[in-house]
């Protein structure tokens, strides 16, 4: 049992580090970009798992966690000179912090008012960034270009970026897995079953979510960091988008929610439609209504996602897959 | 012998509906109390209000020795009060030993997994269900998910059993089942309080019953004493005498 399970992280692994090593094999600076987003989805999927997946919390507006995180991360760096992974670091401990403080407020609520607490958060730091003068208010920062000196000028601040982004996807796929087979993940798990039932069996169940939340903000605030550092600029409309937020949840129940390798199948599955969506001339202005119908069709027919679909066609895999 | 809960008038309302009115009993250690009464009475209610999932606007509650009123279910599991829901509530999506691991990880002991799980191997032997344990707990019958809930309130190796009607709706063989499964977890010295429709099975297996109607206990006392009594017949029956009366009048 235990080593089946293990092999299910091993798998996981080794899909995200087949995904990855492609771009750092043959040099290629257009496929890493490609590569580069991917990673990223599947670290904010994988940590929405941990909320959605596992607890049964529908966050509409995850993306807050990312968007702060590249805020303080970016300020940071420019208006402070810390370094890149400090400035990340507090990026993700920004985010976590905030999901710790909202986590008691609104993981009251259940079911859809969760959902459209999380939407209105995200509506309210964006325009909180919109009015906050040391975030440069509605025009952003931009990164000062000398800070890519330190990293060996902009391309090599590039690959690092992508090194340190390919990291946290194994990161996030491995926590992942540690939460899926503990104790605290047992009990998310109940919560996710039924809340009452579990709180009568002596779940602690408001420090538990809270505990889950900040968990699930934490990678997306460092991955916010990395990308606009990357991208060398930030403003709120980039920074806290919407749209952004649903592609999430449609990339976690299309790989699988609640498993470790649903976000990797559901991050590498979405981006590549998507890619093909925007390039194709017959597509590209309606690509998020694809992603719309994809998400009915996923609830109504598959709503255990590939893995859970996998995971019944195929007994082995039901063993197998984390 | 030493008590174990003391319920202390205990009253609560919804809205304009008086659910309880000043229920007051105590209950001491290894006593197996029944609970009876009409649909509506107010039992499932109680079972709410001592487990924290309701908080009283009257009376305390005391268990083994604290005043828990107004604590939440989780602070009264961690301190050893487990109960099974009259509507079966099984973690559908995790297995059956899963579901158990929950009630040994996070009840009284607070065993971390691989404790957890060597528990909840041994007590769905207990109640018959070691051969479900790897199967998902939404795929259970009625009858198992009932041993099911039962399983998973033992697993916390409670000092307080509240079992809301796990009879109902069995056949008569799972009844005669579940009754010698009742009087075994008696004999490891869990104390228990049990709500029940079965008048018969609950006479044979109860040291004691309280009465509840619209709310009020109307009779405590031994098997004997409450099916003697005639303000318990008229709770169920209707008025005796004015029906005597009235079939003399005719």
């Amino acid at each position: 049992m235990k080593q089946l399970k293990s092999i299910g992280l091993w798998v996981s692994l080794l899909a995200v580090a087949a995904l990855g090593i492609g771009p750092i094999a043959n040099h290629s600076a257009s496929l890493r970009e490609t590569i580069y987003i991917i990673m990223q989805v599947i670290v904010l999927a994988a940590s929405l798992n941990i909320l959605l997946g596992f607890t049964g919390y529908v966050s509409f507006g995850h993306i807050v966690f990312f968007g702060l995180g590249g805020y303080v991360g970016l300020y940071l760096i420019n208006a402070q000179d810390w370094p890149l992974w400090s400035a990340a670091l507090a990026g993700g401990l920004a985010s976590g912090l905030l999901a710790f403080l909202l986590g008691k407020a609104i993981l009251r609520l259940r079911g859809a008012y969760f959902a459209l607490a999380t939407i209105g958060i995200n509506e309210a730091v964006r325009a909180f960034t919109n009015n906050f003068d040391p975030f440069g208010g509605p025009i952003g920062m931009t990164l000062n270009f000398k800070v890519y000196n330190s990293y060996g000028g902009a391309a090599n601040a590039l690959w690092m970026a992508y090194y340190a982004v390919f990291a946290i996807a194994l990161l996030a796929v491995v926590l992942n897995f540690v939460v899926k087979n503990s104790k605290f993940g047992l009990g998310l798990m109940a919560i996710r079953e039924d809340e009452g039932a579990a709180e009568v069996m002596g779940v602690i169940t408001p420090n538990a979510k809270t505990w889950a939340f900040v968990l699930s903000a934490i990678l997306p605030g460092i991955v916010g960091t990395l990308f606009f550092f990357k991208n060398g600029h930030i403003e709120p409309g980039d920074a806290f988008r919407l749209d952004y937020s649903i592609e999430m949840l449609v990339i976690v129940m299309l790989g699988g929610q609640g498993s470790v390798l649903g976000p990797i199948l559901g991050a590498a599955g979405y981006e590549g439609l998507r890619n093909y969506l925007l390039t194709s001339p017959l597509f590209k202005n309606i690509q998020l209504s694809v992603a719309g119908a994809l998400l009915l069709v996923i609830v109504l027919f598959i709503p255990a996602g590939a893995v859970g679909w996998l995971r019944r066609r195929v007994p082995i895999f039901g063993k197998v897959l984390a | 012998m030493t008590v174990l809960l003391s319920v202390q008038g205990l009253t609560k309302q919804f809205g304009g509906l008086q659910a309880l009115t000043q229920i007051t009993f105590d209950l001491p250690q290894g006593q197996i109390l029944g609970l009876i009464g009409p649909n509506g009475a107010g039992k499932t209610t109680l079972f709410n209000v001592i487990n924290g999932v309701y908080h009283p606007e009257v009376g305390r509650i005391i268990f083994r020795d604290k005043d828990v009123t107004g604590m939440k279910s989780y602070d009264l599991a961690h301190m050893g009060m487990a109960r099974t829901h009259q509507i079966v509530r099984p973690l559908n999506e995790l297995t059956v030993r899963e579901n158990v691991m929950v009630g040994a990880c996070f009840g009284r002991e607070n065993h971390n997994l691989g404790k957890a799980a060597g528990i909840a191997d041994e007590v769905l032997g207990f109640v018959g269900l070691d051969s479900r344990a790897d199967q998902m707990a939404g795929s259970l019958n009625v009858a198992q998910k009932k041993r099911l809930e039962m399983a998973r309130a033992l697993a916390a190796h409670p000092y307080l059993l509240l079992l809301d009607e796990v009879l109902a709706g069995l056949n008569p063989s799972e009844i005669d089942g579940m009754v010698q499964t009742v009087r075994k977890i008696r004999e490891q010295g869990i104390t228990i309080i049990m709500i029940e429709h079965l008048m018969k099975a609950m006479m044979n297996v109860s040291d004691r019953i309280i009465v509840l109607d619209y709310g009020e206990q109307i009779a405590d006392g031994t098997p004997h004493e409450i099916a003697n009594n005639p303000r318990v017949i008229e709770a169920y029956l209707g008025d005796s005498s004015l029906a005597n009366q009235l079939l003399e009048e005719e």
